[in-house]
Parts: structure tokens; C-alpha cells; sequence
């Protein structure tokens, strides 16, 4: 995308009225999806998006300038007016010496695995038509279904004054399937999607017509739900269900930008035990094709795998570069950014809950009352004070030990450090779950994961007293 | 999280608009071939973002940006392609590409572009002239003073975790083959923080923001006076009890309220069933004391717009007259297919998204009986006031209309705000909730948003608690 040299010159221009670091970060993003709603093909869109981010670190502050002309002249510019930040500290005077050679130490991702296709638009449509036809095929009461599939590629350039060279090509498929049914009591929606780190090979895994399925059951099924209750019951989600508890519920606030400002309830409690000791929550940005897999993060650290609690004891934050410059450490491989308008922050990856020993079914026949989540939605976290909120798409009764009624829509709300203790079974059906994490206006693809589990009590948001 | 802003888009706005972009538009819009309709939206813009922490200059941003979206029909065929940049290369490749994707769609006779239809636009003036001249270093001591302000404003206030300062300026033009030429321009400003608040173990957090069309009139008082109340009053927050309970819903909450209605009054989720409005066109859907009103024609309005997504005039659209459902938003498509035409409401979220009909400006008419919010609290005696909402993406819909969040707030007590209260939700469906509004107040602000702010009340609602 740009050569050695520019990316060396423009480096030297951020630092040149001082500064402690800078960095160029330059993304080449082709992205092109496909709508089928109402049962016609409404929309093809294509789109290209290539640009740089030069950021200057002077002590606390960062100097930010973006810039869509990739030309030497348009990276100068940029770089110019992201060091504006260190000539307003009195800087100006310093010049700092030229930094390390750049050198290349990771490999893109690409080379391990081949390049990666895109299908044509013509096998796209044929996806989405088949996924229209199960949708509909499910039932009389499917009365709308909206089926779409989004591919994007994305090359990643790093380099900073640290002499850090790293390049990464990132390509990334989602498909969903939205279903409305229509009955006697209004409309009900279902929806289920696939999304993997890869190209059109996500569709040698994955069925188009299991996922409309699945979102046509959904809605179909909660025409005859009833509200869900209102209070607090034991909830045994399902292995696969979401895992966005515990995105929620600790994934951020173990992230060190809010650790760093005392804004997480879990600052200053690495060593303590914040869990069940059935929780072990792992944050792995290396896991073979999954949504929040990459080989190097936006700042050009390599993923790895952070194990953040262990049997209950917290081990450790997620880091980026400036966190962890900040205490003296190495990034954990967690700066992440939305596009390179965007300034990196700490992320989650792949958040995962370790599967435990217990068996799925009998953790819900050793539930006399409560509720089953089969699939999450969304949630949110206010980090500081650890009360979260997440949504269900798809919740039974558990009566007797037994699965029976549907119930209709609702968030579930608790608070992370008391909801983690509350932990008391965790299963072995591990599944993943592809999802889209926004924080401060930036948007990433991540992954939870988690086995069939059960906690004694949350707070249930329904109508039903 | 930290409150986020939204700065508007990039919408079209004032009348006078940048030539250069739209003779760009136009000479796109001139390659299109026989029998094909183009359609070539245009967009650029300057931002600057500081965000201040502990007396320093955490981060300052600025940015230049522009791109350009083209639309193609063939044939009753839609396609559409985008790119982030106005490069003369880039120009070609992109309508190429719009071009293909039309191939690929289902021919629809309801596919059309806009063609104007005679309705003029109101003027409003979106533009401070000013804001290109306020120099970087006043934005970055606004910023610093904020954080300062905030952090001095209580000594219960133990952390201010982002002080932000923001501005942007968008230009856009809109040209087509079926006679729309458009352009328009647009300034806006904004400072936010984002405040912590401590007494013991307990912690509370709330934001506080003060918005504008520039630099000039921003408020850090405002700012830091609404963030520090709303942490501090929640500080000993216990877990509020069960039951059923009448809801007062703070202005800011207000606006998401309004907000999520709104997807439902869209003439598009109407026309595909996934609207809990559909089929209801003329019947009494809510109180006498609910009248809802779309009009960005109002300068007033955060969303004003002379013009809409689609280059036609914006307008005043009646959705509910004294709780009798009157209208929907269509944009030219929607408007077709319900046999209707567009109500001039097509938005669309910048050059990378195509439009589609939604709302602006939506606001309430006030009640008759004048309240503020202590008018409200006083009228509705005993309950619960809503001061933030959490998980409404997850757990409010506009099409089943099923509805349960999470809420922090304070008890009402004799008419008076009382103890305060987290980790609770509260539930019903949005059409119960409709027929069940106890109270509109006359206190409108206009917020960030597409919908004004202003203290609601809705009775029968269910928490749930301890």
C-alpha cells in the first residue's frame, strides 16, 4: 500500500516538532453486500474505502489526523498536523532522531491460509433466494423475511517509530436471516446469523437454510409465548446462546482504558477472586476462523490468547499500546479500531467462558422454576458501576426440571461482580457466537463463546407479576 | 460507556450549497447512458474532536473527509456503490460498479428516483460562519475547562472519565437525471462530559452535554451541571422494588422513546409488515393527549433540513392527531408502493447508505396543562422517574412492539422526587404504553437526535426489582 521508505519519511515528519512515538496505520477496505427483503432482491451495494491514521504520542496526549490521499504529499500533511499536539506543549525544539529501520516480524494472515474468495454476486443471490425459500417453507404465519450477506476484505499497514512493520489481510463474511410471523396476538420477529473471519468458504460450514430455519422457529414460536415473568429466578442459558454475559458482565470492564481512570468495577482486583470458581474467561484473538480472529491488531501487535479470570481468581486486564506503555507492560494484542478514522482503544476479541464437567440437559433437570435462554441478543454495561442489561430472543419456562412455554422478549438485568459468583454449573456443549461490540462510537466484529450454564438468580424484565 | 453524540449525519440541509461539489455531482450524473437513471450524492467534511483528561490533552483529532454514493436504475432495477474518496479515478470505477449491482436486483415497478414535485423549501440556515475561524487552541482550552469545571463542581465527584469537545462541517449535493439538484451545508458543534460520582464503596455515573451549530453558545455550565445532579442524586442507589408502577421518563429518555416509535411510523416498515402501526391507519392508537408531529422545517429542530435524502423539500407530517393515527413517512419508494407519494422524509446515514423514510424532527404536541418536570412529578403523585434507560437495542421493538429495558432513577414520593434506584427494569409494549400516557410536558428541548426531548408519563408500567 505504501512503500518502506514514505512510511520512514512520514514517521520522521510526525516526530519532527517532538513527540514520543507516532504511527502510521493505512487500511484498503472493499466491502460489498446483498439485501433480499419482501421477497425481491432490493439492493447491491459496493463500496472501497482507503485511507491513513498518523498518530502522534507526546507524554499523555495523542495527535490524531486522518487522511484518504495515500500519496507521500497527502501521509506529510497528515502527519504535520497530527504533531500539532506536540508543538503546543512547548515541544518544537526537540529533534528526535531518526527511529529504527522498519522491519517486518508477524505474517499476515493471508499467507498462512491462501487467499480468500469472494463469491460472485450471482452465487450470493442464489444464498439469499435459498434462505427466502426455508424462511417462508417454516410455516403459514411467516408473513416477512429479510436475508442479507456482507463480505468485506481489508488490508491493514502498521508501522511506527518503535521500527514496528506489520501488514494483515482480514476478509470476513456475515449472513442473517430475519423472520416476521403474523398470528392472533401481533407480530413476532426471529432472526439468526453466521459470521466468520473468512470468505465465501464460510458457506462450506454453514447452511443458509438451517439458519432461516432457525430464525422462522423463533418468531413462530413466540406468537403463542407468554410475557416472561417480572423478578428474580435462576437462568440456564444455553451453550451458545450469546455468551454476551459475559461480554457484559466483566469483558468491559477488564478493559484497561477504564481500569487505567478507576471507571471499572474490577480496578485494583487482579488476585482476587471476582468469580464462581467454575469461571475461567478467556479473551483470544487466535481462534481458528471465529468473528473477532485476526493476526495482528490495529496497532500491529500480534493476537494471542489472554486468560483474564482462572477458576474464579482475576488475572489480568486486556491492554493496547498507550494502557499499557502507561503501566510499564506489553499490549496484550486488544487495540483495535473501527476504520483508520478511528483512534485504536482497547477491544475485546473472541470472549470465551471455558467449558466445565456438567451435563447440559441435567442442569436443567436440576432446575425446579426458572428460565432458559436458547439465544441472546444485545446488551450493555455501564462499567463503573457493573450493572448490565441483555436481551433475550429466544426464552423458555423451566417447570419441574423441564422446558415448557415460550416466553415473549425481555432484558435480564444484574450486576457483573455479583452475577459471576452466581455461577453454579457450567456444561460441556461449547459453542461460539458471532457479534458487533460498539464502545465510544467505534464498531468491531467480536466472538463469545460459552457452554450450557446456570445462574442462580437474575433479574428478569418481563410484564408477567 | 461514555455518552456519544450523535453530530447529525451528513443530511441535507440549507438551500445555498457548495458549487464545486455540485458541478462534481453533475458531471457524473451527465455519464449516464440511455435508458439509465443516475442518481449521485456527494459529501464532504471537517471534523475536530479534543477530549480532555486530568488537566491534559488526552486527544485531538482532525479530519477532512469525502465520498461519494451513486445510485443506478435500469430497467426498474436498483444498484448502488459507494467510495470514501472524490478522487477522478475513483468517480468512473464507482458508477461502473453501481451500475453492475443493478443487474443483479429484482426488476420492481415501484423502484424509482425522486422527481420534484413543486412543494418549495423552507430556508434554514444550518451554517456558522464562524466556527472555521475559532482557532484549535480555544477548542482545546473549552475542552480543558470542562474537565476542570467538572471536577471542581462537587467533592463527591471523584473522577471525570472524558471531557469532549467536537465540531463538524458537512457539505453535501445531490443531482440526478430526473431533474433533483440539491445542495447544502452544515455546521455543528458539541461538548460532552462524562462524570463519576463516589460516597463510600458506591459509584454513580452520568453525562451532561451541551449542543449547537458552532463553537459560539456552547454551554459548559449546562454541560457540567446536568452531569454532576444526575451522578450525585443516584449515590446510595439500592435496587427499587417490584411491582406496577405510572413511569415518569426524563426528556433525554424522552428522545430514545420517540425515536424507537418512530421506526414504527416508517411508511416502508409499514408497506413490509414489520410495524406494529400496520393496518391501523384512522384508529385510536393512543391517548387524546397524544399528538405527534414531524416537522423539520422548524430551525429549532437538531435534525432541520430544507431538503431531504432524496433532494425533496423537508415538511411538516401530522403521524398521530389526538391519539388517531393520520399518516406514515414514506420516501419516493414507499410512497409508490402504498400508492401515495413521498412525504419528503427520506434520510440516509452519508454516502456509504442509500435512503430510506425516517423522521427528523419528531415532537409532541405539549399537554394542555403546561407542565415542566416538577409539573409532571407533582400531577402523577406517586411512582417511578426514569432518569436513564439501558439495552433499549435489545430490548425494545418496533415491529411486536415488546418493550422492557433496564432503568435507573429516582422514586416519586408526595409528588417530589425521592430515594434513587438501579439494577431495575421496566416493561410493557409500546401500544399499551400509547394508550396509557398520563402526561405530555410543555418543557420541549430540543436534543441531539431526530426527536425532541420532553417529560412523559405512562401509567401502568411493570418493574421489576427485588
Amino acid at each position: 500500500m505504501i512503500d518502506t521508505p514514505v512510511l520512514e519519511r512520514v514517521l520522521a515528519e510526525a516526530l519532527r516538532h517532538g513527540g514520543d512515538f507516532a504511527e502510521v496505520f493505512a487500511e484498503d477496505r472493499s466491502t460489498s453486500s446483498a439485501l433480499l427483503d419482501d421477497g425481491r432482491v432490493e439492493e447491491l451495494s459496493s463500496g472501497r474505502e482507503r485511507g491513513a491514521g498518523i498518530r502522534v504520542v507526546s507524554g499523555e496526549t495523542t495527535g490524531f489526523a486522518h487522511t484518504a490521499d495515500l500519496t507521500e504529499e497527502g501521509l506529510l500533511r497528515a502527519a504535520e498536523a497530527a504533531s500539532a499536539v506536540a508543538k503546543r506543549d512547548g515541544g518544537g525544539t526537540t529533534t528526535v532522531a531518526a527511529g529504527p529501520a522498519l522491519t517486518e516480524t508477524t505474517r499476515p494472515r493471508g499467507d498462512e491460509r491462501g487467499s480468500v474468495s469472494l463469491g460472485s454476486k450471482a452465487d450470493t443471490l442464489d444464498l439469499l433466494r435459498r434462505a427466502d425459500e426455508a424462511a417462508r417453507a417454516s410455516g403459514d404465519s411467516i408473513s416477512q423475511v429479510q436475508a442479507g450477506c456482507g463480505a468485506s476484505r481489508r488490508h491493514v499497514l502498521i508501522a511506527n517509530s518503535e521500527g514496528l512493520l506489520a501488514r494483515d489481510e482480514q476478509a470476513r463474511t456475515r449472513f442473517s436471516v430475519s423472520c416476521v410471523a403474523v398470528g392472533d396476538t401481533g407480530l413476532q420477529t426471529g432472526f439468526e446469523s453466521a459470521a466468520r473471519t473468512l470468505g465465501f468458504e464460510l458457506f462450506d460450514e454453514v447452511s443458509v437454510e438451517e439458519l432461516a430455519q432457525l430464525a422462522a422457529s423463533r418468531a413462530i414460536s413466540k406468537l403463542s409465548a407468554r410475557p416472561a415473568p417480572s423478578g428474580e429466578l435462576p437462568v440456564v442459558l444455553a451453550g451458545g446462546s450469546g455468551g454476551i454475559l459475559f461480554h457484559e458482565a466483566c469483558g468491559h470492564g477488564l478493559e484497561a482504558d477504564h481500569i487505567v481512570k478507576d471507571a471499572s468495577v474490577y480496578t485494583g482486583k487482579v488476585g482476587q477472586q471476582v468469580a464462581s470458581s467454575l469461571v475461567t474467561l478467556v479473551d483470544d484473538g487466535t481462534v481458528g476462523s471465529e468473528w473477532g480472529t485476526f493476526a495482528v491488531d490495529d496497532e500491529g501487535r500480534p493476537a494471542q490468547r489472554n486468560v483474564l479470570i482462572d477458576q474464579g481468581v482475576l488475572t489480568d486486564y486486556l491492554w493496547d499500546f498507550l494502557r499499557a506503555r502507561k503501566e510499564g507492560r506489553a499490549s496484550s494484542g486488544n487495540g483495535r479500531r473501527q476504520t483508520y478514522q478511528h483512534l485504536p482503544m482497547v477491544r475485546m476479541t473472541n470472549t470465551f467462558l471455558l467449558p466445565g464437567e456438567d451435563d447440559a440437559d441435567e442442569i436443567v433437570a436440576q432446575t425446579p422454576k426458572g428460565v432458559y435462554v436458547a439465544k441472546l441478543g444485545g446488551g450493555q454495561v455501564n462499567t463503573t458501576t457493573g450493572d448490565f442489561v441483555f436481551g433475550t430472543t429466544e426464552a423458555y419456562l423451566i417447570e419441574g426440571g423441564k422446558i415448557t412455554e415460550p416466553l415473549r422478549d425481555a432484558n435480564l438485568i444484574g450486576n457483573g461482580p455479583e452475577i459471576l459468583k452466581r455461577v453454579d454449573a457450567v456444561a460441556t456443549d461449547f459453542a461460539m457466537t458471532p457479534g458487533t461490540c460498539g464502545k465510544d462510537g467505534q464498531s468491531v466484529p467480536v466472538g463469545c463463546g460459552q457452554a450450557t450454564l446456570r445462574v442462580t438468580g437474575v433479574t428478569i424484565g418481563g410484564t408477567a407479576e | 460507556m461514555s455518552t456519544t453524540i450523535d453530530r447529525g449525519g451528513l443530511k441535507v440541509g440549507a438551500a445555498q450549497g457548495p458549487d464545486d461539489l455540485l458541478a462534481l455531482a453533475e458531471r457524473v450524473a451527465g455519464w449516464a447512458t440511455s435508458g439509465e437513471e443516475v442518481e449521485v450524492y456527494v459529501a464532504r467534511g471537517d471534523e475536530t474532536e479534543v477530549r480532555a483528561y486530568d488537566g491534559e490533552v488526552e486527544s485531538l483529532t482532525s479530519a477532512t473527509s469525502a465520498g461519494i454514493g451513486i445510485r443506478v436504475i435500469v430497467g426498474h432495477k436498483l444498484g448502488f456503490a459507494w467510495a470514501g474518496s472524490l478522487d477522478e479515478s475513483v468517480l468512473g470505477e464507482t458508477l461502473a460498479e453501481a451500475r453492475d449491482n443493478a443487474t443483479f436486483a429484482t426488476a420492481d415497478e415501484h423502484v424509482r428516483f425522486a422527481v420534484p414535485d413543486g412543494v418549495a423549501a423552507v430556508p434554514v440556515d444550518l451554517w456558522d460562519d464562524e466556527l472555521a475561524a475559532v482557532p484549535t487552541t480555544d477548542k482545546v482550552e473549552l475542552a480543558l475547562a470542562l474537565e476542570a469545571q467538572a471536577r471542581g463542581a462537587d467533592p463527591r465527584i471523584r473522577q471525570v472519565d472524558a471531557a469532549d469537545y467536537g465540531d463538524a462541517s458537512v457539505e453535501v449535493a445531490l443531482v440526478s437525471t430526473r431533474g433533483i439538484r440539491a445542495s447544502s451545508r452544515k455546521t455543528s458543534g458539541y461538548i460532552s462530559v462524562g462524570v463519576i460520582a463516589g460516597e463510600g464503596e458506591a459509584s454513580q455515573t452520568a453525562g451532561g452535554f451541551s449542543v449547537g451549530r458552532g463553537f459560539a453558545g456552547l454551554d459548559p455550565d449546562k454541560a457540567t451541571d446536568d452531569a454532576v445532579k444526575r451522578a450525585v442524586r443516584l449515590l446510595g442507589a439500592t435496587k427499587g422494588p417490584s411491582g406496577r408502577s405510572t413511569v415518569v421518563f426524563d426528556r433525554r429518555v424522552a428522545t430514545t422513546l420517540l425515536s424507537v416509535v418512530s421506526s414504527a411510523l416508517s411508511g416502508e416498515a409499514v408497506a413490509k409488515g414489520r410495524s406494529f402501526f400496520a393496518g391501523r391507519l384512522g384508529e385510536q392508537v393512543g391517548e387524546l393527549v397524544l399528538t405527534l408531529v414531524d416537522d423539520p422545517t422548524d430551525p429549532r429542530a437538531y435534525g432541520a433540513a430544507a431538503y431531504d435524502a432524496e433532494g425533496l423539500a423537508c415538511r411538516r407530517n401530522v403521524l398521530i392527531d389526538q391519539g388517531v393515527l393520520r399518516g406514515f413517512l414514506y420516501d419516493t419508494v414507499a410512497g409508490s408502493r402504498a400508492g401515495t407519494s413521498s412525504t419528503g422524509s427520506a434520510v440516509r446515514g452519508g454516502f456509504a447508505g442509500t435512503p430510506g423514510p425516517g423522521c427528523r424532527a419528531l415532537t409532541l404536541a405539549p399537554g394542555p396543562e403546561g407542565y415542566d418536570e416538577d409539573g409532571v412529578l407533582a400531577a402523577v403523585g406517586e411512582g417511578l422517574f426514569v432518569q436513564s434507560l439501558t439495552g433499549v437495542h435489545s430490548g425494545v421493538s418496533p415491529i411486536s412492539g415488546d418493550f422492557s429495558v433496564g432503568a435507573e432513577g429516582l422514586m416519586i414520593r408526595d409528588g417530589k422526587l425521592a430515594e434513587p434506584v438501579r439494577e431495575i427494569t421496566v416493561a410493557s409494549t409500546l401500544q399499551k404504553m400509547l394508550q396509557s400516557l398520563v402526561a405530555v410536558g410543555a418543557d420541549v428541548e430540543w436534543l441531539p437526535g431526530i426527536a425532541a426531548g420532553q417529560t412523559l408519563a405512562v401509567g401502568d408500567m411493570q418493574i421489576s426489582g427485588s
